[in-house]
């Protein structure tokens, strides 16, 4: 089994034309497919949130048969996840890719458990605590991306969850929880 | 209802005429019959197709309407006498007749030599849309022209072995080493070598001739097409008197030349001239003729602007523009011919044998895609070519079909433009991990690995 760190490769990972964007409708549909689930599969196993497309991207490349994918198929893939909602473009230029391996209601839920099971529905903390902070080592919000972050209490905020305002020094934001 | 009377005429599969060696054909006429009162055998022969030539008058029957009479023919040297046609007021309202006088046997039958001790009259009426003016002035051409004595003559002069002119009635014994007339006889082995230089003389002339002028080039192109045939000979006898020691480079040339003699072979090009409005129908099947032999050698599949120059060629002169092959071949979806035309979704065209199954194509490159070398590196044109025995640029036309069917997928890299066969639709999306233990997708599996 081919892996690529510690996560593991199907075995059409070494197929040359899974490389090649195809331009037959009902193989591309199948090919567009296969692609959204790995690169899902991959950025929640890597914790990868933003992927580059002019960058050097792991996955995007099979040393072994000597293939990568070219901008045009890049551009495709992730257009799709686009269109699914479980990403976001950063810019016009579509250089940088969002990735929503949880959706950011998803992610929104899990703050609210993480609340929970700490204790903290009255408690006030920084947005940086709550991504590095000791209570979420072992968490899924360990290191989250702060733009998802900060959406995703932005969402909690209109339900009345909790209040975003600015801390005493200038660098961060702070939460008070009222669940 | 068809009697013996008129010797048949041979026709090819897609309903053209074979022609007699120096046939030339020289205009056509639709709905013709053929009638002679005189005769009570004579066959019911209406409305076909006329061709006439410099040898015979052929009458086809029009396949379209079924007709069940077939090809007859009659030789010009039968004709004794042709009637000038009248002008009266009834013959403005009725089709146009020529009236030919006709020698035939005791017992009416026409021969094929054109010999006969009875005359009968024999009628054509003329109901085609042609121009019967220009017809008739043909036919009196053709019949005064007198093209069948020519070819006797040629043919008891090469027959004849001695350099002598052997006149008819001439019963001069030569003695010695000069004939009466004058001429040396050739004798021993310098006779031989004499008459072989003699003959590369005149044919050195005889080229040069014809290539000053064009007109007479055309009248000469008789003379030319009997030279190719000679050359060929040479050839064909050349290499076999060296014992079969032959090298690769008289072979790669002899080829050569012999593809150049067979592209020269058409004598008698179809032309506006001689067809008028049916110029389209004869040059469609015309052209299902010629291309037998080239879509054979090609593998059942050729491309059409191969064609175009392949047939030009052939034609020498009266070249066909391609709007003009493009009709043609449009042509033969209403004749039974055994070819077709057939446009790629790239845009390219070609033709291809009715016979030409794409389904077994599609079988022969699954074959060839998944033997252990194509799972592992796939297959490129050159590779499809190979084993179906097509042009390259034919046999990528094929993978491209067979990719738009779901069978193969392309893989585009620095190496090039291969095809694979398609695995995707065997994949789970359900679960990526999974590989059943039959299905292409293990052979795939099994193949990759063992090369590791």
């Amino acid at each position: 089994m081919q892996k690529l760190g510690d996560f593991k490769l199907p075995p059409f990972f070494n197929y040359p034309p899974y490389f090649t964007l195809q331009p037959v409708r009902d193989i591309r549909e199948k090919q567009v497919q296969l692609w959204k689930e790995l690169i899902l599969e991959f950025c929640r196993f890597q914790k990868i949130f933003v992927i580059g497309l002019e960058e050097e991207f792991p996955l995007f490349s099979n040393p072994a048969i000597e293939r990568s994918l070219n901008h045009e198929a890049r551009e495709a893939f992730l257009s799709a996840l686009v269109s699914e909602g479980r990403a976001e473009w950063l810019d016009k230029g579509h250089r940088k890719c969002l990735i929503l391996w949880h959706r950011i209601q998803e992610w929104a839920e899990i703050i609210l458990n993480f609340v929970k099971d700490n204790g903290l529905e009255d408690s006030v903390m920084t947005v940086e605590e709550i991504r590095t902070g000791t209570e979420s080592r072992g968490t899924e919000l360990q290191d989250i991306d702060r733009t998802i972050l900060v959406r995703a209490l932005k969402i909690l905020e209109q339900k009345g969850k909790l209040a975003l305002f600015k801390g005493s020094s200038a660098d961060d934001e702070g939460v008070k929880f009222s669940i | 209802m068809a009697g013996n009377c008129l010797p048949p005429a041979e026709v090819t599969s897609s309903g053209r005429p074979v022609l007699l060696p120096d046939e030339i054909e020289c205009y056509l006429f639709s709905s013709v019959d053929l009638e002679c009162e005189e005769l009570p055998n004579f066959p019911h022969l209406k409305t076909g197709l006329l061709s006439l030539t410099t040898h015979r008058l052929i009458w086809l029957p029009d396949s379209t309407a079924g007709d069940s009479a077939s090809p007859s023919a009659i030789p010009l040297a039968s004709i004794t006498h042709i009637f000038s046609t009248k002008k009266s007021i009834r013959a403005m309202f009725a089709s146009p007749r020529i009236r030919f006088q006709l020698s035939v046997s005791p017992d009416g039958r026409v021969l094929v030599s054109g010999s006969g001790s009875r005359s009968v009259v024999v009628t054509l009426v003329m109901r085609g849309k042609g121009d019967f003016d220009a017809f008739l002035a043909k036919f009196w051409e053709s019949w005064r022209g007198r093209a069948w004595e020519s070819s006797e003559s040629v043919g008891s002069r090469a027959g004849s072995g001695s350099g002598t002119v052997s006149a008819a009635a001439s019963g001069s014994g030569s003695v010695g080493l000069y004939s009466n007339e004058g001429v040396v006889r050739m004798v021993g082995v310098s006779g031989i070598l004499r008459k072989e230089q003699e003959m590369w003389e005149s044919t050195d002339k005889s080229l040069q001739d014809a290539f000053q002028d064009l007109n007479a080039l055309m009248s000469k192109a008789k003379e030319m097409v009997m030279l190719a045939e000679k050359m060929r000979q040479k050839l064909l006898s050349g290499t076999n008197s060296q014992n079969g020691a032959t090298n690769d480079e008289e072979m790669g040339s002899k080829q050569e030349i012999q593809d150049w003699l067979l592209s020269v072979g058409i004598v008698s090009p179809v032309t506006k001239e001689s067809a008028g409005a049916l110029y389209h129908q004869q040059l469609s099947r015309q052209l299902a003729d010629f291309i037998k032999i080239p879509l054979e050698r090609a593998g059942g599949v050729i491309n059409l602007i191969d064609i175009y120059c392949l047939f030009n060629r052939a034609r020498g002169t009266e070249l066909i523009s391609p709007d003009d092959l493009l009709q043609a071949c449009s042509l033969w979806e209403k004749f039974d011919v055994p070819v077709m035309l057939r446009k790629f979704d790239s845009g390219v065209m070609v033709i291809q044998n009715k016979s030409h199954s794409d389904e077994e194509v599609f079988a022969r490159i699954k074959t060839l895609a998944m033997k252990p070398d194509a799972l592992r590196t796939g297959i490129s044109a050159s590779d499809a070519a190979m084993t179906l025995g097509i042009a390259p640029a034919m046999a990528k036309e094929h993978l491209l079909t067979a990719e738009t069917k779901g069978l193969l997928c392309r893989d585009v890299s620095p190496d090039g433009f291969r095809f694979f066969i398609n695995l995707f639709f065997e994949l789970d999306l359900n679960d990526v991990y999974l590989v059943k233990d039959y299905g292409i997708y293990a052979t795939w599996i099994k193949a990759v690995s063992a090369s590791k």
